[in-house]
């Protein structure tokens, strides 16, 4: 079975390991979205003319053209779409394969993250999950999943 | 050269040598595969007056042209979106001929990327976000830890294997075959090399549950040339012209390459399913035209896909159509007689538009009888070669 790289912090009794994965590449188009995951808020874009979600964030909305958006704290939940496990070779800045997924989110639209507290072979296409956030290089951080708490 | 219609052909094929060590620059792989393929046509190279690579091609074309000695060349141009796009060469070059507007187009694509890079290997610097590379999204993997071309591939493919209940047993059987049609080809890395079902099964995970390493293509070093010219000046050549009866590329909405999770049903793969009603659209023709097919096939859940959207089977239905036995030489769909990306080499799908050429001349090492319709399809793009 595999145990997934834990995220949550080491004990206080240890110095707290640093993060080692990749800090996110920002482009100025997606600058919000990574501003609010560095202070733990989950955000989406939003045309703010015609109200249409979109993602990857961009510029213009397809629907009726406005470049007016709006940035709107997410729910954070959302349904495990697929999920695969990297075995080789390992990512950089995993010590074990993470579980990475295609988040189906409440809000209708999909994401790549991880999942985590669940073992691989437990997870199942529909599972319910909630957003938290994992630490990356730079002091940044970055928007992972866990199976929603009942 | 008046601008009037004009049926386009392919004249020539070339090749270098398949290796994982070429031991010389990527420009001299692209100078010796054009030359090759120049004199397969029968055409000198200064005549070459229109040139089309790939964006990540990393030869400059006049780099090359002074290679070659282009005397004046009218038309260069780049194709992005990888290997995804690798026939959209050959679109690009006939509707160049067509319209009258190019005489001699010459598509290289030539690469040391087993000894000077790895494209397997995690990209976190190597294609990042930029443009023309059709993977603008790849920025929303990396932190993440999907960083490799199979990882990508896996995230989309483990929901086509959810939905249709195909395992990993299934995808090995692509495998099996490639690598039997590899075994009798001279020019491919795995010559002489088959593999078994079991084989497959004990190769390591590379991603699981989806790709073990035997799911994989090679990364080569090695350049292929085509050269395109007008039907009615190829029958006037050195070799059988293979006519280009139709080729097209499909990019619906929302659909990019590789990092593609943002269409609407992750189990279909809607840019080849657009490539072909447009392809069959433009020429009147079917599936059951097809004598064989050859298929993009980086990964072996391509293969499966592809089969699907072009209508050799129903939704669904390719691992049966494989284990069937449809797809080996002496089937009802020969694919990849080659061996494919995953048998011969990853000339990131040159070699696979290669192979069709031959074919359709009856000069292949694996020669499928009576071929008068070949299928080539990378994805996003699709061609029909026929006996011109």
């Amino acid at each position: 079975m595999t145990v997934p790289n834990d995220p949550t912090p080491a004990p206080a009794s240890a110095a707290p390991p640093k993060p080692t994965r990749l800090a996110p590449i920002v482009t100025l188009d997606a600058k919000f979205f990574w501003e609010a995951a560095d202070k733990g808020e989950f955000v989406g874009e939003r045309c703010a003319d015609c109200g249409e979600f979109r993602f990857p964030p961009r510029p213009m909305c397809p629907r009726c053209h406005s470049v007016r958006r709006e940035v709107v704290k997410l729910s954070g939940h959302g349904k495990v779409y697929s999920w695969i496990l990297p075995r080789h070779p390992m990512p950089f800045g995993f010590k074990e394969s993470p579980i990475v997924a295609v988040i189906e989110l409440e809000e209708g639209y999909r994401l790549v993250s991880n999942l985590y507290e669940v073992p691989f072979e437990q997870v199942r296409a529909g599972m319910p999950v909630e957003v938290f956030f994992a630490p990356t290089m730079g002091n940044h951080q970055v928007p992972v999943f866990r199976p929603r708490a009942k | 050269m008046a601008r009037t219609f004009r049926e386009a052909a392919i004249a020539g094929v070339g090749a270098t040598e398949f290796s994982k060590e070429s031991g010389r620059s990527e420009l001299q792989l692209a100078a010796e595969c054009s030359k090759a393929a120049l004199d397969d046509a029968g055409i000198h190279p200064s005549e070459v007056d229109g040139m089309i690579t790939f964006t990540i091609d990393n030869s400059d074309e006049i780099g090359l042209c002074r290679c070659l000695g282009v005397k004046d060349l009218a038309y260069t141009g780049r194709i992005p979106g990888g290997g995804a796009a690798a026939v959209a060469t050959i679109y690009h070059a006939m509707a160049l001929v067509n319209a009258g507007v190019c005489n001699t187009v010459l598509i290289w694509r030539a690469m040391n990327e087993r000894s000077q890079y790895r494209f397997g290997q995690p990209h976190t610097q190597a294609i990042g976000p930029q443009a023309g590379n059709g993977t603008g999204s790849l920025l929303w993997c990396m932190p993440f830890g999907a960083q490799t071309p199979a990882t990508w591939e896996s995230l989309a493919a483990q929901r086509y294997m959810q939905q249709y209940g195909v395992t990993n047993l299934d995808l090995g059987r692509v495998s099996v075959v490639q690598r039997k049609h590899a075994a009798t080809n001279p020019a491919a890395w795995f010559y002489g090399k088959p593999i078994t079902l079991e084989d497959h099964q004990n190769s390591k995970w590379i991603v699981e549950p989806v790709l073990r390493l035997l799911d994989c293509c090679q990364e080569s070093d090695g350049g292929v040339a085509i050269v395109v010219t007008s039907l009615d000046r190829a029958r006037d050549l050195k070799q059988k012209p293979v006519h280009i009866v139709g080729a097209c590329q499909s990019i619906p909405y929302n659909v990019e390459v590789i990092s593609n999770y943002y269409h609407a049903d992750l189990a279909l793969m809607p840019e080849a399913e657009g490539t072909a009603r447009r392809l069959y659209a433009q020429t009147g023709m079917k599936p059951s035209d097809m004598q064989m097919a050859m298929i993009y096939d980086a990964f072996t859940p391509q293969v499966l896909k592809q089969l699907e959207a072009f209508g050799f089977c129903g939704r669904g239905e390719a691992k049966d159509f494989v284990k069937d036995g449809h797809i080996e030489l002496g089937g009802s769909l020969p694919v990849n007689t080659n061996g494919g990306l995953i048998g011969e080499a990853y000339i990131h799908g040159v070699n696979n538009i290669a192979e069709a050429v031959r074919q359709v001349r009856g000069t292949a090492v694996n020669q499928v009888p009576n071929v008068q319709h070949v299928l080539v399809s990378s994805g996003m793009a699709g061609a029909i070669l026929a006996q011109g």
